[in-house]
């Protein structure tokens, strides 16, 4: 009686025991490195910072944008746009939806190619994260802490490098809220295509 | 007269034993191109020498080539050292747009039919987690008022219900906290399936259909390689990808950054910092499956 119950707790062992590689080398892949340096995390500048949509469209139905150094900053193209009297067009398609921000609370309004801070402080347009920062600490806390904004690339930084959105890339700075879209991809189980006619299942077996 | 009795009786015998042997490797007779006679011999994943692995992933090749017409790159790609693999997922900015459902489906070569992810995502009531209410199906703009959406897919489960249900060992958690499975080895009864209480486990009950030129040709053993009909299959996180350090493919397709992904083992990850500062839950915790896969909302 003994001896069986031995061996049945054998038995058990063997078969309950996590079986390991034949082959002990073909368990892992190569480690890396503790100490290798980290590749960088590069945050994508969209190109449509300091281009304004303006309500014409292109052959494709795309808004057709204007560069605001165009008519603004040091050196503009077409000064005579920017002065008073001039036609506004270029700024009606800016939809302004931003809590009760106005123009000239991120604009620098002698100079439209810069942005500045609520201290005053000058920006570049590509700089344009520090000054959502001012308002946004939540968001930026967990950009920075990689749980807000996604990214693309490598999550282990030793093997390769990151990159990252910008705050415009998905929030339109005029109108930030992110909009609604259309669901991709619908799921097309088996189970969900088998088509049965109306009245078919109380007609066939009942 | 004893004797030749005795000798009529083991002629009989062995007759009928080559008749029934032979029955028995009927359906063998019948191999076609979906299973060659190595495939049939291979020995279990964990029993093959790197030469018989070798081997093997060029057979693999060769037959992706053959039946499909597309040539792939197929690695035997193993755990990287002191890493163990976690995901969180953000409820609160998730807005249902089903992408990374689309990203796993290009990502892991699923038959184009079906639509097969392995990402399922559930349009549900705001205030309510059951699962029994939630919506695959759904087809109107989103978020929708009042919904929030629940991506739902592997939980690489540390006490997977899955791998102890299979009878022949064809699915087990390796070592950075991945759950696979071993298509060649797996013989299809879905006691895996039905143990599962994430509905994560999918059967190939036909042979993916996919165009060469839509095949993925960076492919792993042990996820995105083309399944046989007739065996299960799951998420594995990407496995080709992360154990190479690179992000999986449903977070890079996110377009609100949702999807947190990282080493649970490194104290500085992106994943630690969400489960220790973010209101964190895993699915049906009180089933005791202990999954890599969480769940939080912003505050």
């Amino acid at each position: 009686m003994t001896k069986r119950l031995l061996a049945l707790v054998l038995l058990a062992a063997v078969v309950g025991c996590d079986h390991g590689f034949a082959d002990p080398s073909r368990e892992f892949g190569p480690a890396v490195p503790d100490d290798a340096s980290l590749h960088p995390v590069e945050v994508h500048v969209p190109t449509t910072l300091g281009v304004a949509d303006t309500p014409l469209v292109d052959g494709q139905g795309r808004p057709i944008g204007v560069r605001c150094a165009t008519c603004h900053g040091p050196e503009p193209t077409l000064s005579w746009a920017a002065e008073e009297g001039a036609p506004t067009t270029f700024h009606e398609a800016v939809d302004l939806r931003h809590g009760d921000l106005s123009c000239f609370a991120c604009h620098v309004e002698s100079d439209r190619t810069k942005l500045h801070l609520a201290d005053g402080t000058p920006l570049e347009l590509r700089d344009a994260m520090t000054l959502c920062a001012q308002c946004h600490g939540v968001q930026v806390r967990d950009y920075d802490r990689g749980s807000h904004g996604g990214m693309n690339g490598y999550w282990d930084r030793r093997r390769g490098p990151r990159d990252r959105n910008h705050c415009v890339t998905c929030h339109a700075p005029h109108a930030p809220s992110y909009g609604s879209v259309l669901p991709v991809h619908p799921p097309r189980d088996r189970y969900l295509e088998a088509p049965t006619a109306p009245g078919s299942h109380a007609e066939g077996g009942h | 007269m004893s004797t030749d009795r005795r000798t009529m009786m083991k002629a009989t015998g062995a007759t009928l034993g080559a008749a029934a042997f032979a029955r028995a490797l009927a359906p063998l007779t019948e191999w076609t191109e979906d299973l060659s006679v190595e495939g049939f011999l291979q020995r279990h994943y964990k029993e093959l020498s790197r030469d018989d692995m070798a081997a093997v992933l060029r057979r693999i090749e060769d037959q992706t080539r053959e039946e499909y017409g597309a040539s792939v790159h197929v690695e035997d790609v193993r755990p990287t050292p002191g890493v163990q693999f976690a995901y969180a997922l953000n409820l609160s900015v998730c807005i249902g747009c089903r992408r990374c459902a689309k990203a796993c489906h290009e990502e892991n070569n699923h038959d184009r039919a079906t639509n097969n992810s392995y990402i399922r995502v559930l349009e549900m009531s705001n205030g309510s987690l059951d699962l029994e209410h939630g919506n695959a199906l759904y087809d109107h703009e989103v978020p929708a008022p009042g919904k929030f959406y629940m991506p739902v897919q592997c939980h690489q489960c540390d006490n997977a219900p899955c791998v102890k249900v299979c009878p022949v060992e064809a699915t087990w958690k390796e070592s950075d906290g991945i759950v696979v499975v071993d298509y060649d080895w797996c013989i299809g009864c879905r006691y895996c399936e039905a143990a599962c209480p994430y509905h994560a486990r999918r059967f190939n009950w036909t042979k993916p259909e996919i165009p060469a030129e839509e095949i993925n040709p960076e492919q792993a053993y042990l996820s995105n390689r083309i399944r046989p009909q007739g065996v299960m299959e799951k998420c594995t996180f990407c496995l080709h990808r992360t154990r190479k350090g690179r992000l999986p493919a449903c977070l890079e397709a996110c377009p609100t950054g949702a999807r947190v992904f990282g080493n649970l083992a490194d104290p500085d990850s992106e994943i630690r910092w969400v489960l220790e500062n973010k209101r964190v839950f895993v699915l049906k915790e009180d089933l005791g499956t202990q999954p890599r896969f969480f769940y939080f909302f912003d505050e």
